[in-house]
C-alpha cells in the first residue's frame, strides 16, 4: 500500500477553560490515500472544522493538540516551531475556508493576492508570478482573466469569488487541500459548479482532498471515502457507497435516514435520531451515542468503543465487536436495520 | 467621482453659511456696536447718523449678505482692542498654532499607531499592559493638569526645556516658524506632547480595537492558511484594513488638536491663535472671535473634506467601478 498523503492517529484536541479541559476531538485516526477525496461529516459541533484547523496548524488559542499525532507524507507536522508549519501551509497542505465573501482581503487586487501567495512559497521572479497567477485564474474559470487580475474582491460575485479562493489555496500545488464547507454559502446552482472544479482541479494535480461538509449529496457525489465524526469521535469511516448505503453505525444510519429524498412520499414524516449530541464536558460514560442509540446496551454505557471492521467499513460501535455480549433482542433490530453485527446469537437467526 | 466631489463641496459651503450666520449673530447680540464706539455723550441723531453710515439700519439679509461677502475676501474688520486688521492679527498668529498642531498631530499618530499595533500583536505581554494603564492615564487626565506637570517636571525640576513662549523665530515672508532654531525646536516639545497626548492616546486604543477585529476576520485566517509571513499578514494585510477607520478619526482629530489648541496655549503662554482667543473673550473683541469662529470651522470643512477623498482612495470598495462587468 502506498504511504498516505496524510495519517492522523489518536489526535486529542483541547481546550483549557476555567471549568476545566474541554476535550473537543477525542482519539481520532484517518489516512487519506494519493489522489484521495476524504469526506468529513458531522453535525455542527462534532469537532470537523476542528480537525481541520490541527492538521493545518491553526488552531485558535487556547485550543490545542493535546495528544496523538499528526503525519503530512510521512512527515510528523503537530509538533513543528511555528515557522516551519507557516513553510508547509499553503505549499504543501491548502486550505479553502466556508465564506468566500470574506476570505479575500477587501483591500488588495485579486493579481496582488495571488503573486503574494505565489512569492511566499516560490523563489521565482515578480513576473513570472503574475503569470502564474493568470494562468491559475484562467484554469479556475474565470473569464477575462487578464483584466481580472486588478479587480477588486467586490468586484466578483459569490461563485467566481470561491473560484479565486480556489485559485489562491491550489496556487503552490500542495499536496492536500482541506476544504471547509467550500460551497455552504453559496446558492445551489453554484454549489455544483464549485465542487465540480475543486474535483477537476484536485484531480488534475493530484492533490489529495479533504472535504468536511454536511451536504450529504456533495458527499455522495464527490468523496471516495467518507468518515463521519459525533462529539468529536470517529463514529465510522469507509467508502462512500458503503456508509450512505449500507451505515454500519448507529449513529450514521440515523443520519443517513433523516435525508430527505426526492422520490418519496413529501408528506411522510422525515426520520429523525431522538436527543441532540452532548455538550463538550457532558459527554457521556462510554459511548458518546449510548443515550440516543436505539441499540445501546449494558457495555455501551461502560466502556469506549473502539474502531472495529465493520463489512467495508470500520465503526466505533460495539455491535461490531465479536466479543459484546450481545442482547439477541438488540442483534435482532439491529441485523433487520442492515447493520452487519458481529456475531448473531443462534436465538436471533431465522 | 466628480459628482462626489461636487456633492461634497456643497455640502461644505452649506455648514460654512451657517456657521457664517452664527458668526454674524455674535454682533448684532451681543451687544449695541454703535454704542461702543460713540461713548456715553453722543446724541440720539449722531448714533443714527452712524448707524446708517456704518450700514447697520439695512435689512438683516442685506447685512448679512454684506458681512459674507467681506469674509469671502479675508476682511473681518478691526479689533475692537488692538485696533488692528482681524485677518493680519489672526494671520501674523496662526503659524504658531498650525506648526504645534502640526507637530502634535504626527506625535499622535505616528506613536498611537505604532502602540496600537503592538499592543494588539502582543496582548498579554507586560510592556502592552502598562502601555494599556498608562493611556488610561492619557484619556482621563484634563489637558491642563498634563501641561502643568510637564512643565513642574521638565522645566522646573529638571530644566530641561522652557516652561513658556515658542523661543526664537524665522521669519520666512509670511510665516514665522520654529523649526529652524534650537529653542525655536525644545519650547515645541512641551506644548506638543501635551496637546497630542489625548488624541495620542485615542487613536491607541482605537488602533488596538481595530487591529484585534481585523486579526479576527476570515481574510487574515484565510492569509494564515495560504503560508504568509507574520510580518505580511500584520504589517500588510491587518494593518491597511485597520487604517480605514483610522484614518478618518485621525484626521477630524486633526481638527480638533487645532480647535483645542486654545488650552494649551493659554498654559504655555503659546503665542497662537487660541491665545489670541481667549484674551478676545476676556475683552469682548467680538470681530476677532466671530472670525475666530469661521476660521476653526474652515479648517474643520477643510479636513473633513480630505478625509472622505482620503478614505474613497483607501477603500477600492467606494470607489465607482470602472473595469469589468459585475459577474
Amino acid at each position: 500500500m502506498t504511504e498516505p498523503v496524510l495519517s492522523v492517529r489518536n489526535l486529542i484536541v483541547e481546550f483549557p477553560t476555567r471549568r476545566g479541559v474541554l476535550r473537543a476531538i477525542d482519539d481520532l485516526s484517518f489516512d487519506i490515500a494519493p489522489g484521495e477525496v476524504l469526506g468529513v461529516v458531522g453535525e455542527s459541533g462534532a469537532g470537523k472544522s476542528l480537525t481541520g484547523a490541527a492538521i493545518i496548524g491553526l488552531l485558535e488559542p487556547p485550543g490545542r493538540v493535546a495528544g496523538g499525532e499528526i503525519r503530512l507524507a510521512g512527515e510528523r507536522i503537530d509538533n513543528l516551531s511555528p515557522e516551519r508549519m507557516r513553510t508547509i501551509r499553503g505549499k504543501r497542505i491548502g486550505m479553502i475556508f466556508q465564506d468566500p465573501l470574506t476570505s479575500l482581503n477587501p483591500l488588495y487586487r485579486i493579481g496582488d493576492q495571488l503573486t503574494e501567495t505565489i512569492l511566499t512559497h516560490e523563489p521565482i521572479s515578480a513576473r513570472a508570478a503574475r503569470d502564474k497567477a493568470l494562468r491559475l485564474l484562467e484554469e479556475v474559470g474565470i473569464p477575462a482573466a487578464e483584466t481580472r487580475l486588478s479587480a477588486y474582491p467586490h468586484q466578483f460575485s459569490g461563485g467566481m469569488r470561491q473560484r479565486v479562493v480556489i485559485a489562491l489555496a491550489l496556487a503552490v500545488d500542495p499536496q492536500l487541500v482541506i476544504a471547509d464547507e467550500p460551497t455552504t454559502a453559496l446558492d445551489v446552482s453554484v454549489q455544483a459548479q464549485i465542487i465540480a472544479l475543486l474535483k477537476r482541479i484536485c484531480a488534475d494535480r493530484g492533490a489529495s482532498v479533504m472535504l468536511i461538509t454536511h451536504d450529504m449529496g456533495v458527499i455522495a457525489e464527490t468523496a471516495d471515502r467518507v468518515c463521519v465524526l459525533y462529539a468529536g469521535r470517529l463514529a465510522e469511516i469507509g467508502p462512500v457507497r458503503d456508509v450512505v448505503k449500507r451505515p454500519q453505525h448507529p449513529y450514521a444510519s440515523g443520519l443517513m435516514a433523516a435525508i430527505p429524498s426526492l422520490a418519496g412520499d413529501p408528506d411522510e414524516k422525515l426520520a429523525q435520531i431522538p436527543g441532540s449530541m452532548p455538550r463538550l464536558g457532558a459527554i457521556p460514560r462510554g459511548c458518546a451515542f449510548n443515550p440516543r442509540c436505539g441499540y445501546a446496551f449494558d457495555r455501551c454505557r461502560t466502556e469506549r468503543p473502539d474502531a472495529y471492521p465493520a463489512g467495508a467499513s470500520q465503526a466505533a460501535c460495539f455491535l461490531h465487536d465479536a466479543a459484546s455480549a450481545l442482547p439477541p433482542e438488540v442483534a435482532g433490530r439491529a441485523a433487520e436495520a442492515g447493520i452487519q453485527v458481529a456475531r448473531v446469537p443462534a436465538e436471533a437467526r431465522p | 467621482m466628480i459628482a462626489y466631489i461636487l456633492r461634497r463641496l456643497f455640502q461644505s459651503i452649506v455648514v460654512m453659511l451657517v456657521v457664517g450666520l452664527v458668526s454674524f449673530s455674535l454682533f448684532r447680540y451681543v451687544g449695541d456696536p454703535v454704542a461702543t464706539m460713540m461713548g456715553q455723550e453722543a446724541s440720539v441723531a449722531d448714533r443714527a447718523e452712524l448707524r446708517e453710515r456704518l450700514g447697520l439700519d439695512d435689512p438683516f439679509f442685506v447685512q448679512f449678505a454684506n458681512y459674507l461677502g467681506r469674509a469671502a475676501s479675508g476682511n473681518f474688520g478691526i479689533s475692537y482692542r488692538l485696533q488692528q486688521p482681524v485677518m493680519e492679527l489672526i494671520l501674523s498668529r496662526l503659524p504658531a498654532t498650525l506648526e504645534l498642531a502640526f507637530v502634535s498631530g504626527i506625535l499622535a499618530f505616528v506613536v498611537g499607531v505604532s502602540f496600537g499595533v503592538y499592543t494588539a500583536l502582543n496582548r498579554s505581554g507586560m510592556l502592552s499592559s502598562s502601555i494599556m494603564t498608562l493611556s488610561l492615564i492619557g484619556v482621563s487626565l484634563p489637558t491642563f493638569l498634563i501641561g502643568i506637570l510637564l512643565i513642574w517636571l521638565f522645566a522646573v525640576e529638571l530644566r530641561w526645556l522652557p516652561s513658556f513662549g515658542r523661543g526664537e523665530t524665522v521669519r520666512l515672508g509670511y510665516w514665522t516658524t520654529g523649526f529652524l532654531t534650537p529653542s525655536g525646536r525644545a519650547s515645541l516639545i512641551l506644548p506638543a506632547i501635551t496637546l497630542g497626548l489625548y488624541q495620542m492616546t485615542l487613536i491607541m486604543r482605537l488602533v488596538r480595537a481595530e487591529m484585534l477585529e481585523v486579526l479576527r476576520s476570515d481574510y487574515i485566517k484565510f492569509a494564515r492558511a495560504r503560508g504568509l509571513s507574520n510580518r505580511a499578514i500584520h504589517f500588510g494585510h491587518a494593518l491597511k484594513n485597520t487604517m480605514v477607520p483610522v484614518v478618518t478619526i485621525a484626521g477630524l482629530q486633526l481638527g480638533s488638536i487645532i480647535a483645542f489648541a486654545i488650552i494649551t496655549e493659554t498654559v504655555f503662554q503659546w503665542p497662537g491663535v487660541g491665545a489670541l482667543f481667549i484674551n478676545s473673550v476676556q475683552f469682548v473683541d467680538i470681530p476677532v472671535m466671530a472670525a475666530y469662529l469661521m476660521l476653526i470651522a474652515l479648517i474643520f470643512v477643510v479636513i473633513n473634506l480630505v478625509v472622505d477623498l482620503l478614505y474613497y482612495a483607501i477603500d477600492p470598495r467606494l470607489r465607482i467601478e470602472q473595469s469589468g462587468a459585475r459577474h
